[in-house]
This record gives structure tokens, sequence and C-alpha cells, in this order.
């Protein structure tokens, strides 16, 4: 009873704190129309490309459930890795780094109801983008399924379990580091945590090995393709668990079982993670209280970096070098760049495999649709990067705000120096990124020109837009810089890149859909004109010029009126 | 040098500031006193620039701070109430990056900063990243970086929290040479010992409004008690807690 009563109060602060940020202050009605605008944009943008997918794959015999719910076993594995990963870090900040901790460790409170309170607060900052972005996915299976009432009753009953299991994994994993590594070592730990990651990525593709799905040849024959459809491919997972029960309830083999194993495992995890607290939490704690470090050392990259930025106003290099500074010593901003490295050897890693050296026609026309979805993956990748670097660059600024506020900077001179400090290493990434993968494909020189030119482009948009939703969203009070991507204002950033992205992809589909035709078999190939390229390097410029300079002047408008 | 007219802030519907009329005049400390939320540390941020009054005006040595901030801010130094700065650099790279932002740089800033950070005996702490300073050493840094870019108005918020007896002192001699020198000082402070033994003139603010100002004399009279001293004109002014209102609420 008491841990009931206590894990109410322990919350009501922080569900307080978190209504009256949504609702309280200036604009809070343009805020509400962005986030309707922006909403309304992206959820029928999944819905739809969803439906019509799985629309087609209904229409497919036998193959076409299957790859159904392999796609579903596919999305929700992802989520999995993210929450994982999410939880892992929004636990080191919960349990170990949040202000209110001495408060809370020096108040007569049962361990069960800290336990079970910072679980929940790990859980809920870690998953309610994974829900916000499930709920458009599964609402197309139940459109394409005829679904019915249950299977909303049976999407809760799967997701919950499902969130519940990583966050009880991630948190007691995190308590686990603590353990081992002294939290003033916490380079140790994020380092132990990335690198963890990169292994869970690398493994989950390799026992997914989604490659062997789109390319049937790799079988010795169609029963075998068959059947390594029709089998689990990773049994072990919950994301296997939940995808089966779901596309088993729309696909007429619903299996109670799963859910079963799904919620047992969920108490499990909480129950083991329970114990694991109430023995190791008091002296992790007392680690992470320890000193921190504080020594520097001048590399000679500084030197470099302060010629390469001597041309700039003195304002501007002061405030670009106090960023690129802090960036490298705070470990929580940092340690994303492994993050960031998972992310682009799974995108190379993915673009190597695609199985393109099957017959002369389809090779080509492949590659010419893989030039396109290349573009379309780069984006969200560079957006995913923006959304973890450039979004948050205001909001780390903090409590320190004061200092910039009472200088004689323009608020151009601010934003100047973020937007260059976010832009240049995110354009030299999508360069590298782009360059690189259409080696691998073979591109064609007027198409490789295309993509380089518009993932140079998106980024620089990208960069624009994620600052302006910075401006607009700041995350002061925020005590990791890890979390604030997750805040509304940087899911609302990641859904309008995405419709950006939508957009140039779209452009340049229909400028150039004649030539991709010609790539069909039956067709005389052809090379694109330059015409054509022209138009959709041209479109595309436009695009990305009027997604970027209108949301950046916004921002510079916003942060003039900025009461820091 | 400072001239507040009608100065008003709001946050929703609490009014912060209620139309504030002050004229502060150079070389002199001026100290700003009040009771918790009477307005003081709002007032500062708005002549510091850092917020925008909801209507009157700001202006330092005539440049109002919300039409032409940039030349208004150029002559301001600013200590916050909460040494919030920078974690990540060090003692040294703070004042540098400070220094900056008033387009100051080469060996005259490496002078001054060395020269701050003596006078603060922050010098062995030079290098040393600021998270790894006490609250008391982080209110010292701050206090070199208002003054990083020699100013001639310096607007300080709660200077002495934090502060050792021997930083205190060395901050009343700072803030007097500051003042003989021609510049001008206003201090918000909770303590009145500093706002009697340090400034030239008060004002007593409470519920966003000036009820009281001019010299201690002034208040004094104000206070209608020609022997009182600070705290006894304060309390009168602002109408503190009774014995019989503290007994209830202390006692068993």
């Amino acid at each position: 009873m008491a841990v009931r009563r206590e894990f109410v109060l322990l919350l009501t602060p922080k569900v307080l704190s978190a209504r009256r940020r949504g609702i309280a202050g200036r604009g809070r009605w343009g805020r509400a129309v962005m986030v309707l605008g922006v909403g309304a944009a992206a959820w029928p943008f999944i819905y739809v490309t969803l439906t019509r997918l799985l629309r087609t794959l209904r229409g497919v015999e036998e193959v076409g459930p299957l790859l159904a719910s392999k796609l579903l076993a596919l999305g929700l594995l992802v989520f999995l890795g993210i929450l994982l990963l999410s939880n892992l870090i929004a636990a080191l900040s919960s349990f170990f780094l949040s202000r209110d901790l001495p408060w809370i460790r020096a108040a007569p409170l049962d361990w069960l109801s800290v336990y079970l309170t910072r679980l929940t607060e790990t859980l809920v900052s870690s998953s309610w983008m994974v829900v916000l972005m499930l709920v458009p996915m599964l609402a197309a299976y139940w459109t394409v399924y005829d679904g019915g009432w249950t299977f909303l009753a049976l999407s809760i009953l799967a997701v919950v379990p499902f969130l519940i299991i990583p966050a009880a994994v991630g948190s007691a994993t995190t308590l686990l580091l603590v353990r081992l590594f002294p939290a003033r070592r916490s380079k140790d730990i994020l380092g132990i945590i990335a690198v963890a990651s990169v292994g869970l990525v690398v493994l989950l593709l390799r026992v997914l090995r989604p490659e062997r799905l789109v390319n049937p040849e790799s079988y010795r024959n169609l029963v075998d393709f068959m059947a390594a459809l029709r089998g689990p491919s990773s049994p072990w997972l919950p994301s296997q668990w939940g995808a089966d029960a779901l596309a088993g309830f729309l696909q007429g083999g619903f299996d109670p079982f799963l859910l079963v194993l799904l919620w047992t495992t969920a108490l499990g995890t909480v129950t083991a993670g329970a114990i694991l607290h109430r023995s190791l939490y008091p002296a992790c704690f007392t680690r992470a209280q320890e000193g921190t470090e504080n020594r520097i050392q001048h590399h000679a990259a500084w030197k470099w970096l302060e010629r390469a930025v001597s041309r700039a106003s003195l304002q501007r290099q002061q405030l670009v070098l106090k960023d690129v500074r802090i960036f490298f010593r705070d470990t929580t901003q940092w340690s994303q760049l492994i993050i960031l490295g998972v992310l682009v050897v799974v995108y190379v890693y993915n673009i190597r495999v695609l199985p393109l050296s099957s017959g002369e026609m389809i090779t080509r026309y492949l590659i010419t649709l893989v030039v396109f979805l290349n573009l379309a993956l780069s984006g969200f990748v560079l957006a995913a990067i923006a959304a973890r670097f450039v979004f948050p660059a205001l909001s780390l600024e903090g409590q320190t705000l004061w200092l910039l506020g009472s200088a004689p900077l323009e608020a151009r001179t601010i934003l100047g120096a973020k937007y260059w400090v976010g832009a240049v290493p995110l354009t030299a990434l999508a360069l590298i990124l782009t360059g690189f993968t259409n080696y691998l494909l073979g591109v064609p020189a007027g198409l490789a020109v295309l993509s380089l030119v518009s993932t140079v482009a998106l980024s620089l948009a990208f960069t624009a837009q994620a600052l302006t939703w910075g401006v607009y969203f700041p995350e002061f009070e925020s005590e990791n810089a890890a979390q604030i991507p997750t805040s509304i204002g940087g899911l609302l950033f990641m859904l309008g890149a995405v419709v950006t992205l939508g957009c140039v992809v779209g452009l340049q589909i229909w400028i150039l859909r004649e030539f991709l035709m010609s790539g069909l078999p039956g067709r005389e190939p052809r090379d694109p004109f330059m015409w054509e390229v022209g138009l959709a390097l041209t479109g595309t410029l436009v695009c990305c010029a009027f997604s970027g300079i209108l949301p950046y002047r916004a921002a510079l408008r916003r942060l003039d009126r900025l009461d820091f | 040098m400072i001239i507040l007219d009608s100065l008003t802030k709001r946050y929703g519907d609490f009014t912060a500031v209620a139309g504030i009329d002050l004229e502060i005049g150079e070389a002199q400390i001026f100290g700003l006193l009040g009771p918790n939320g009477a307005g003081k540390t709002t007032t500062l941020r708005m002549i510091a620039g850092i917020l925008r009054p909801d209507s009157g005006r700001v202006l330092v040595a005539g440049h109002d701070n919300v039409l032409d901030p940039i030349e208004a801010r150029k002559l301001l130094g600013f200590v916050p109430d909460r040494p919030f700065v920078y974690d990540k650099l060090t003692g040294a790279e703070l004042l540098r990056f400070s220094a900056g932002l008033y387009g100051l740089t080469g060996p005259e800033v490496e002078a001054r900063v060395d020269e701050l950070l003596e006078l603060w005996d922050l010098a062995p702490w030079k290098d040393q990243l600021v998270e790894s300073y006490s609250h008391g050493m982080r209110q010292k840094l701050i206090i070199s970086s208002a003054l990083i870019h020699r100013p001639r108005v310096l607007v300080v918020d709660e200077p002495m929290v934090g502060l050792d007896p021997r930083s205190a002192w060395l901050l009343k001699d700072v803030l007097r040479t500051f003042a003989q020198g021609g510049g001008t000082a206003l201090v918000s402070t909770h303590t009145l010992e500093l706002a009697e033994s340090l400034c030239d003139r008060l004002a007593v603010i409470d519920k966003g409004r000036v009820v009281a100002s001019g010299s201690i004399e002034d208040l004094r009279r104000e206070a209608r008690s020609e022997t009182a001293g600070l705290e006894e004109i304060f309390l009168k002014i602002t109408r503190g807690a009774t014995d019989s209102e503290i007994a209830r609420v202390v006692g068993d």
C-alpha cells in the first residue's frame, strides 16, 4: 500500500511538470498548431505508404502474408533496438544524474517505490516516440486486414510488455555498468554502452539476415525460401513474439501463448531489475556522486580548428570554438558519435548486401531505383543525425544563456555560429555517405551528381530546420544531451524533415519518370537527358532553399524575442 | 547612467514588475532591496537585456536596450544570482570567451585574464574545468567575466552568495573602486549590512513597485525613524512578520 502511495506521490511532480510544459507559457497555441500540422502531415504519410504496401502484399498469394508479417517483425525489431539503447541512456540520467535524486534519497521512501518510479520515468522518456511511430504502423495493418476492435485491445496487450522489457533490461544493465565503473568514469560507461549497442545492431542484423529475403536465389529452391519466410527469424526476442501474436491474429493463426510469454517476461525482467536495484543501487548511487574529471588535453586539432574559423567575426569564432570544445568534453554529447557510427555502418552494410548482380535488365532498373531509395534513406540518416546534434544546440546553452543574453550579440550571430557548427560536419558526412554508396552501386555520372547535390542541399536545409525547432521547443532544463532529441520538438523536426525528404524524392521521381520506366524489361534503355537531371536539380534546390530559409528566418525572429 | 521608465514585466497573469521609475547616476553604488519575489531579479535582468520588458524602457547611457541593444550591452557587465557557466570550459577559456563576445582578443585579453584570476585567487585553477570549481569560485569567475571588458555599468544580483569573508571584503573594495572611477554599480541584495555599508543610494521594491528610494537618511525619514538601522527601516517599509506570527509558526 505504502509503495503504491509513494509511487503516485513521486510521479506527481513529473506529471505536473510535463503537463505544464505542454500547456503553459507564451505561444502555446502556435505550438499546438505546429504540432498538429506536422503530425497531420507525417502520420498519414506513414499510414498511407504502409497501407498501400500491405494491400499489394495481400494480393500476392502465399508469399504476401508472410512478407507482411516479416515486415512487422522487422519493424518491431528495429524499435526494440532503439528502445534498448535509449533506455540505457535514459536510465543513467533518471537513476544516477537527475537533480532531484539527493532529495529523494534523503527522504524516508521504500526502495521499491523509488525503483518503480525511476523505471517508469525511464520507460516513458525512452518509449513515447516509438509509440507514436507504432500508431500509424499498426493502424495500417488494422485497416488492411480488418482487425476490428479486438485487434486494438490485442495491440495494447502486446505493445505494453514490449515497452516494459527493454526498459527493465536497460535500467538493470546501466546499474551493472555503474557498479563496474564509477560514474565519474562516465566515459567508460557510455563507451561500454556504445560498444554494446554496436554489437547489438550487428548481432540483430546477422540474426535477421534481411538481405536473404530479397535475394531468393540464395536459397536452394522455392520450398527453402518459403520455409525461411515462415520460420521466426529471432524466436528469442520479444519483437518476434509481438509480431507473431499480432500478425497471427490478423492472418487467422493467433497463439495466446505469445502474449503470456510477453507478459511473464516483462514481469520477470522487472522483478529481476528490482532485486538488482535493492542490492546494488545504494552503493552505485554513492559512486555516482564522486568527483568529476577536470584534466584538459590540448590537441593539435584545436589549432587547426582555430585557423579554420579565423576568417569569421571574433564573436562567431568564440561561439564556434566554445561549442566544439564543450561537445568533445561532454560525454553525453560526444558519445552520440558512436551511435552515428552505428547508423553509418548499418547503412553502408545494407547497401553493400543489396542483391543487384542478378540479370542485366533487372540490375539496371534496380540500380536506378536504388539511387532514389539511397537518397531517401541517406536523407533520413542525415535527419536523424541533425536531430541528435543540431536540434539540441540552443537547449544545451540551458542556464548559461544569460551570458549570451547580456552580451552585445545579435541573434543572427548566435544562430549563424550554431548553424555552421552543425552544417559543416553534416554536409561532409552527406558527401562521404552518398559518394561511397554511389561508388558501391556504380551509379551513372548524371545521377551521382544529382544525388550528391541533393544530399548536400538536404543537409543544409535539415540543419536550418533542426535549429528552428530547437529554438521553438528549447529544453533548457534537460539533464542529459542525449534526451533532448526525444522531446516533442525533436519529434516534430523529424516529422518535418521526413516531409521535406518525401517532397524532394517525389519530385525527382516525377521529373525522371520516363527515364526510370526506360529501365524496365522490354523497353529501350537510355541514360537520363541533361535537361531531366537539370530540372530535377533545380527543383531540389528550390525545395531545399524554401524549406531551409523560411524556418531559419522564423528562428531568427523567435530568438530575437526570446527571454533568456 | 541608467534610467528606468515605467518598466513593467508580466508572466502570464502575474505582474513581476509594475511600472518602475528610477534614475541612477554615474560614480555611485545603487542598492536594490526587497523581500523574496519582489521583482528585483526580473528588474536587473531587464536592465541587462536578458528579459524584454512588456512596457516601459531601460536607457543605459542614453541607449534604449530594446531599440539599441548592442550599444547598451557593450557598456554593461552582468553578474546573475546563480553562477551557471559552461562547466566544460576552463576558467581561462571562459574569460577569453567572454572577452570575445565583447570583441576583445589578443595579448591585452590574456593579461586581463591573468590579472582578474590573480585578484580572485583563481590563478592556480586557471586551466581546470569550471565543473571542478566550488560555488564561491564560480561566483568569483562570473564577477571576473563581468569585469573583463571594463564596463561602465555593473549590474550585480546577490553578489555575496557563496563568497568567503575575504572574497566578500574584496568584492566590496572592487565595487567601491569601480564607483570611484566613475562607474555605476547596481547591486541587488538581501544583506542589509552590505547595503548599509556599501551603497550610496537605495531603492526598496515590493510587489514589483518602488516603495521607497533615496539615501539611507531619506529612507529613515520615509520610515519616520531618525535613528533606525536599515534592517528596521526595511521591515517597516515592507511590513515584515510580527513576533506573534513567528511564534505561531515556529512554536509547538
